[in-house]
């Protein structure tokens, strides 16, 4: 094998189960890469020592014939989920030093099923942002350049060090979180396939909280198999998340056989916006196409409050966060001020002093809109247009089966291009925002270059735990699309 | 609606939050390019909408009443910043 790094999750899993490779010697190609990416900044904590470990404990278990799901193969893991003796810091000062005792449940189930972890990758703090710049651990770099420049890029975000990761083969896969746009946004500034379940699919058991009735756990990976792959073996029913869904978790990559003969794909003609580049457009009428050629049926279908979605979920994520971090208050454990004289000092230096400017800022819009005599005018407002955003996708979805949209307005941008004006950078969600407002799956799947060589992602929009579908449709994507890319890996010292 | 420096300063305060007198007047200016683009949702009439409470259909699950885990006091204690005798320890509260 010339390069073990390069393998698709599913190659790999074939390779081992053929046994011509170990998990030792495809974890340590791994553990080599990682160190030579350091420039990259994709993680926050190597854990390359645990990584061969758990590779040894996996081939003994190989050569004694019980073979998990996913056994042997090496994952990377978003800072955001809890790691039971790992240091998980939400790329925050204020959890620098967090060593969980316990492990979060869409991680238990990975390692349940034999699979490796490489690391802890870097994100947005508290997964609050869009380019991964808001990172106390510093920005990561898109492993993609484009043809004409050498400026670094932005990997997305909030998963950034995940899909840096993923793109320059520094994993098989790894783990993201959605709140906004997350997973989708992040996998098609790079070039990969990023899946957003539906609410409730995977426990947020053990994930640190951002806003709880959005966030949700998701893979990242090279292809859409893989990402089927990934999703059976995250998602569970847990009864230590009373929002996990009471459902049986399907082989989704059995699923995946079948093709889209007749399938009806919803086109939202609100999805088109002013001063969006022509390229997005026309990739977008290219995807259609795709789906038709192969046996789909297009139809136009009406989402009229999408442009009131961003403004409705910079209400409600706030809002919920900034009742969620009120537990980082230097008490029980994180981050601690010196030299507070009493306790309401206490916090409120330690938390002045331990969270991020934009994790600050959206704990203030949190609290305003909370506050006594604001609450009606814009939470409870906000709730409703929520309701209003869920209708509109529950009656497109009696005209079709799912929907194609773009996953981005743009390719990724240079680092510090878009850092002066916080409402230019949530508008990277504009597409994707839509579908955590409404709990639905939804997926990114890369679909061609730009003009200077820089990936673009096509969305697709599910219904209610209906990811399988989704998969089927996104494979039919990807296989028209034949996206072989790769970027150059000028990061190697 | 708009945000001045003084409201800043109280919900800074309601949250716990360190601001510097300095950052005061910039983040109410953040603040408020944020607020000004949120105020479009004035342009929807939700009269009989109901409000959001569950982004999916699910029944509220209920659990026995019943302990199932405890005894955690050292993992409970091992992030602690101020930590002594399976306490929490923090500055003077009551005078």
């Amino acid at each position: 094998m010339s390069d073990l790094t390069a393998m698709t999750l599913a190659e790999a899993r074939d390779a081992i189960r053929a046994k011509t490779i170990s998990s030792r010697e495809l974890t340590a190609a791994f553990v080599t890469a990682i160190e030579q990416a350091r420039p990259l900044n994709a993680f926050i904590t190597e854990a390359g020592e645990q990584a061969l470990a758990m590779a040894d404990a996996a081939d003994k278990r190989i050569a004694g014939g019980a073979m998990g799901a996913l056994e042997g193969l090496p994952l990377a893991i978003k800072d955001l989920f809890c790691t039971k003796g790992v240091r998980t810091t939400a790329a925050s000062k204020i959890l620098g030093n967090f060593v969980p005792p316990y492990e979060s449940t869409v991680t238990q189930n990975l390692w349940d099923a034999g699979a490796v972890m490489l690391g802890k990758t870097n994100l947005d703090e508290f997964a609050m942002g869009s380019s991964n710049e808001t990172s106390a651990f510093g920005p990561v770099f898109n492993p993609w350049r484009a043809s004409d420049s050498n400026a670094n890029l932005v990997p997305g975000g909030s998963s950034g060090g995940s899909s840096a990761a993923v793109a320059a083969d520094l994993c098989l896969a790894a783990t993201g979180t959605d709140t906004g746009g997350s997973i989708r946004q992040p996998a098609a500034v790079t070039g990969r396939v990023g899946l957003k379940p539906t609410y409730g699919r995977c426990s947020r058991f053990g994930i640190v909280a951002f806003a709880s009735s959005l966030d949700q756990a998701g893979p990242m990976t090279k292809t859409v198999r893989d990402a089927a792959m990934m999703l059976k073996t995250m998602a569970s029913v847990d009864p230590r998340d009373s929002t996990s869904m009471d459902l049986p978790v399907p082989d989704y990559e059995k699923l995946l056989e079948g093709g889209i003969k007749g399938l009806r794909v919803g086109i939202p003609k609100e999805y088109r916006i002013d001063g969006a580049p022509a390229e997005i457009d026309a990739l977008w009428t290219k995807g259609a196409d795709w789906l038709k050629a192969q046996g789909a049926e297009i139809v136009e279908v009406s989402l009229p409050h999408t442009k009131y979605a961003l403004p409705t979920y910079y209400i409600v994520a706030p809002a919920e966060a900034s009742s969620n971090l009120a537990r980082y208050d230097g008490v029980k454990f994180g981050y601690r001020a010196p030299g507070a004289r009493d306790i309401t000092e206490l916090y409120e230096k330690s938390r002045g002093e331990g969270f991020g400017a934009e994790v600050q800022r959206r704990i203030l819009i949190g609290t305003y809109v909370l506050s006594a005599g604001y609450y009606d005018a814009y939470y409870a407002k906000a709730q409703k247009l929520r309701s209003l955003i869920k209708r509109d996708f529950e009656q497109a979805f009696e005209t079709c089966d799912v929907l194609l949209t773009p996953t981005t307005p743009g390719p990724a941008f240079a680092v510090g291009a878009k850092t002066a004006d916080p409402v230019e950078m949530y508008l990277q969600d504009v597409f994707t925002v839509t579908v955590n407002l409404a709990g639905l799956p939804g997926i990114s799947v890369p679909a061609g270059l730009t003009s200077n060589g820089l990936p673009l992602g096509l969305q697709l929009i599910g219904k209610a735990f209906d990811e399988a579908t989704l998969l089927r449709a996104a494979q039919a994507i990807e296989t028209a699309a034949d996206f072989k890319h790769s970027p150059a890996k000028w990061w190697s010292v | 609606m708009s945000v001045d420096k003084d409201t800043v300063r109280r919900i800074a305060k309601l949250a716990r939050l360190a601001v510097p007198e300095t950052r005061l007047e910039p983040m109410a200016a953040e603040l408020n390019g944020i607020f000004q683009w949120v105020e479009m949702l004035g342009e929807v009439d939700v009269t009989g909408v109901p409000a959001m409470t569950s982004v999916v259909a699910q029944k509220l699950k209920w659990r026995e009443d019943k302990v199932s885990d405890g005894n955690q006091a050292d993992a409970l204690l091992a992030n602690a910043p101020g930590g002594e005798d399976h306490f929490f320890v923090v500055p003077k509260v009551v005078e």
